[in-house]
């Protein structure tokens, strides 16, 4: 029995690390800015279409017929060359191989540009402005991100492959001194989560230990007075919505493997992260990484065979559930303070 | 009707002939055809209903599809059940989504703001997965929900109707095809804007415009908010109902993408562009996102190409390229660019922009002094 | 002479914020018809009294009276149908909705009570509500400007509007969080003059005030109010030779 529920709750880790990731972020905007940002899963599938992009590039070839060579259909034969093959040679097999984890250094620098430029463009001006309009006008940029990478991607979902030597799986059981071949994980997703333990730690890291990150935590508690303080919060703050969308963004890089991107990616984990959100008190961090792995956890639960006979269909409708009857027995959800958003 | 004050009479009036003759003055836009036609009017109705709740209240939900899923379904089991007649369809229908509101209304309001929006949400997309997979026998999952040779039909069983080929709703013996199902559908959208008028003009109407201004206020005003807004959420959900209903008649085959959160966004931008809290407001909007949903995913590269012809080569075919993305699949990234544009800009939405531009010619001969900007010093 | 009647008794009231001991001991009675002044330095607990008589604070032990009635436990829409009226300290308004509506709806709220689901009737038809709340903008000299957004009026006159607000529903008790802060001279005189006007209506009320020149021209009895007690409680006069209150307005925060 406990093999059992021990394997699901590490099914659990890695889409409960994925929304801990998208909803750290989006508690970070919020906790800073003050702005509900519906457009927060468009950054985490731009982020995965990093992906995409960097494995196109790797994998461009050159196509050149040989008329000396036959092919099995005796027509002349086609020979492809990779060029990053051609040019790195074995490096470049390899980064072929690593084209996902390589595609973090494209998606840091991307993710930042986009992020600021948004801050900067749009989202400043709705500081001020009624959390409707926030919501609004974010929700109508989700929709503009995905038509974008629709038009350029096409509507069906694109494969990324893992690296060839991260493809097993892991038997933790026989780790843990328990009979061999009782509790297998894929290595990915351990590697995702400890990816996710990284970044998440960093984040914190970032916000505990250094100069900025204080200012910024004591921005989010009273922005008022932290500006009567002289210093200039605004643009510490543009730089937090960078980093939250960095952060989703690598969230969606990372995630890839496990879950072939497409143009809606986005939106399917917004609706939850927004209930992580939620659930875990909104603009509250602990909260948020919490209620992530929590509502993660929970849903491989509920898709366990013998729970799904007790209560039929109550794997579509945990994640929901959890959040209805939290936020009316916990309005604040599980770490929030008071008073946030509650006008 | 006779204590309806004069400019509400002509504002209604007008509303009923512009909706009436709709299938001539669409004609020349190449929208007067009655499955579009029908569409206005369902969206319209929808759009009315949102109102109430989020235009007044200022209660954004984001769950709004559920109920109007729901008006399908129940319309839908009417037709398969007592008869394929469309009036206990629409009866049935409003008084399933009115109680399944009524339920879902009361826990959501619980809480207010953006916990709300999360909570209607959290809701709609439990109805959603839920059709598709454990209510599959009330839903019929994924194929959805269609009208069959041997359904009950027990209240036409009872009356000897029978029924020969495919079952098609019908109003008392009539179908509904062509344009007799718009004014069918016409019929409603006036009645549901007669009402709407009326809730906006009411006291209670006034109510929930104060709840959406100052709850704290009404609160020590002595009013109990709580009955106003559920009260709101129902009617809004009932509308809902009312227009999901009228789609099965015009479609009748109930499936779960109805529900699904997109159409509750879609609805909602209706409302923002046409203008929350105006009563015309979310009726254009509606008409105009089905509009050129329609023209704008009809259109192909042949029809660009056409239309960019007078260009020079080469800069014609970028054009088409460029303006390529924006039509046919690409629709739905105009629809996000304009919803950007609208609520940056114009957070009123049309109406604002028909009043900012009403005011600018009202002003410009009453005050001439304004109109013509002199050089002023500065503040 | 009658006995007087206590309208209001605020019995052995104590409020907690965590270790902090906001009100202690808290006892007062306000008397039908007067005006009851309630000063203190800032941070004396005058507006954390004002939360717990309306309801929007409980307190931690204590209990308050109206006419009988235990408030203690209430919803603020229940004590203010029982006839209890309150003026904030920033005016809580309706901005978005005209200055007539603006005094409409607390009139509608005291003829219709808590809710009433009269959607099908014309808000043009409610003549006798119009009437009515266009003689009480009158009555603040408001009248002319009946149909401007309330948003767009000033702070002063939002003031004003708030008031009539309150007065439009004829409350036994109306509860006023420093009227005049922020006003200026000119619109202070004016206001008072208005209270003032008020009270030969016979109507209670009890008034937090930082401004000694309000106070004074209209309380006719005073209770100070210093680290969450009560230390003097008197006619005007009485309070004004009092050793305690001095002490405490000088060693305080003023």
């Amino acid at each position: 029995m406990f093999d059992v529920i021990f394997l699901q709750f590490l099914n659990g880790l890695d889409k409960g690390a994925a929304y801990a990731l998208i909803a750290l972020g989006l508690t970070l905007v919020f906790g800073t800015l003050g702005v509900v940002n519906f457009a927060h899963g468009a950054l985490f599938m731009l982020g995965a279409f990093c992906a995409v992009v960097v494995r196109k590039v790797l994998t461009m070839e050159t196509i050149t017929v040989d008329p000396n060579q036959l092919s099995p259909w005796g027509t002349p034969l086609e020979v492809r060359t990779p060029l990053v093959q051609a040019w790195l040679g074995d490096f470049g097999a390899v980064l072929v191989n690593y084209s996902v984890p390589f595609s973090i250094l494209l998606t840091i620098p991307v993710m930042l540009v986009v992020g600021i430029a948004l801050e900067r463009g749009i989202i400043k001006h709705f500081y001020r402005r009624p959390h409707a309009e926030q919501i609004l006008v974010t929700f109508g940029l989700a929709i503009v991100a995905q038509e974008i990478i629709k038009s350029i991607f096409g509507p069906n979902s694109i494969p990324q492959p893992m690296p060839t030597d991260l493809r097993g799986t892991a038997d933790i059981g026989a780790w843990l001194g328990m009979q061999a071949g009782v509790i297998t994980y894929p290595i990915w997703r351990l590697v995702y989560f400890l990816f996710a333990a990284v970044v998440i730690g960093a984040v914190f890291a970032f916000l505990q230990f250094t100069t900025f990150g204080m200012v910024v935590r004591a921005g989010m508690a009273d922005r008022e007075t932290v500006g009567l303080l002289g210093i200039n919060i605004d643009r510490r703050f543009t730089i937090m919505f960078g980093l939250a969308a960095v952060v989703a963004g690598m969230a969606g890089v990372m995630y890839t493997p496990i879950l072939p991107p497409n143009y809606h990616i986005g939106m399917d984990f917004l609706v939850l992260s927004f209930v992580v959100v939620v659930v875990g008190g909104m603009g509250s961090l602990p909260g948020a990484v919490a209620a992530g792995f929590l509502l993660g956890i929970l849903q491989s639960f509920a898709s366990m065979t013998q729970v799904k006979a007790l209560v039929p269909g109550i794997d579509q409708i945990i994640i929901y559930l959890v959040a209805v009857v939290i936020l009316l027995v916990r309005p604040r959800g599980l770490f929030g303070r008071r008073g946030v958003m509650e006008a | 009707m006779a204590a309806m004050p004069r400019n509400d009479l002509l504002l209604f009036a007008g509303f009923t002939l512009a909706v009436l003759t709709m299938p001539i003055w669409l004609a020349p836009f190449g929208a007067a055809y009655p499955d579009l036609l029908q569409r206005f009017m369902i969206f319209g109705i929808f759009a009315v209903g949102f109102n109430i709740l989020f235009g007044l209240t200022g209660y954004l939900s984001f769950g709004h599809a559920a109920f109007f899923g729901v008006g399908s379904y129940a319309a839908v089991w009417s037709f398969k059940l007592l008869s394929l007649d469309v009036i206990p369809a629409m009866i049935f229908a409003i008084i399933v989504s009115g109680l399944f509101a009524l339920v879902i209304g009361y826990i959501s309001l619980r809480r207010s703001g953006i916990y709300f929006s999360i909570l209607t949400l959290a809701f709609a997309q439990m109805s959603y997965n839920m059709a598709y997979s454990v209510l599959t026998p009330i839903t019929n999952g994924e194929t959805g929900l269609q009208l069959t040779q041997s359904d009950p039909r027990h209240l036409d069983s009872a009356l000897a109707a029978t029924v020969v080929g495919q079952p098609i709703p019908t109003l008392l013996g009539q179908s509904l095809g062509g344009f007799s199902g718009f004014y069918f559908c016409a019929g409603f959208l006036i009645i549901a804007f007669f009402l709407a008028q009326r809730i906006t003009g009411s006291p209670f109407g006034m109510m929930l415009k104060g709840i959406k201004t100052n709850q704290t206020r009404m609160h020590y005003t002595g009013f109990n908010t709580k009955p106003y807004t559920l009260a709101a959420f129902v009617i809004s959900g009932m509308y809902a109902g009312l227009a999901g209903a009228l789609l099965a008649v015009t479609d009748p085959l109930a499936g779960a993408e109805r529900m699904q959160w997109t159409a509750s966004g879609e609805v909602v931008l209706m409302t923002i562009l046409g203008g929350a809290g105006t009563l015309v407001g979310p009726v254009i909007g509606a008409w105009l996102i089905k509009y050129f949903e329609n023209i704008f995913s009809a259109i192909n590269d042949g029809i660009l190409r056409r239309f960019f012809d007078f260009l020079p080569d080469g800069v014609d075919s970028a054009m088409v390229t460029v303006a390529s993305k924006f039509v046919g699949e690409g629709w739905f990234l105009t629809l996000g660019l304009v919803f950007v544009i609208i609520v940056i800009f114009l957070p009123g939405g049309i109406m604002e922009g028909v009043r900012r531009i009403a005011h600018l010619f009202n002003r410009a001969p009453k005050a001439p002094g304004k109109a013509n900007p002199q050089p002023q010093p500065a503040e | 002479m009658s006995q007087p009647n206590v309208v209001l008794h605020v019995a052995d009231v104590h409020k907690r914020f965590g270790g902090l001991h906001a009100l202690a001991d808290i006892d007062l009675q306000v008397e039908e018809g007067q005006t009851h002044a309630i000063i203190g330095p800032n941070g004396a607990g005058k507006s954390t009294l004002l939360n717990v008589i309306i309801g929007k604070l409980p307190p931690s032990s204590g209990q308050v009276v109206f006419d009988g009635t235990v408030l203690t436990g209430r919803k603020p829409y229940q004590i203010n149908q029982l006839g209890i009226a309150r003026v904030f300290q920033t005016p809580e308004i309706f901005g978005d909705l005209s200055v007539l509506h603006n005094v409409m709806i607390p009139a509608l709220a005291k003829r219709d009570g808590a809710f009433k689901l009269n959607m099908f009737r014309s808000l043009d038809s409610e003549t006798g509500i119009r009437e009515e709340a266009e003689h009480m903008l009158e009555d603040v000299g408001m009248l002319g400007r009946r149909e401007m957004a309330a948003g767009s009026l000033s702070r002063g006159d939002k003031r004003r509007m708030e008031l009539a607000m309150c007065l439009i529903q004829h409350p036994r008790l109306l509860l006023l969080d420093e009227p005049t802060a922020g006003m200026s001279r000119h619109d202070t005189n004016t206001t008072i003059e208005l209270l003032k006007k008020i009270k030969s209506r016979g109507m209670t009320k009890v008034i937090i005030e930082h401004d000694m020149h309000v106070v004074f021209s209209l309380a006719d009895k005073i209770s100070v109010l210093a680290q969450g007690r009560i230390i003097a409680d008197g006619t005007p006069d009485q309070v004004r030779g009092n050793p305690k209150v001095q002490e405490a307005y000088l060693g305080g925060a003023h």
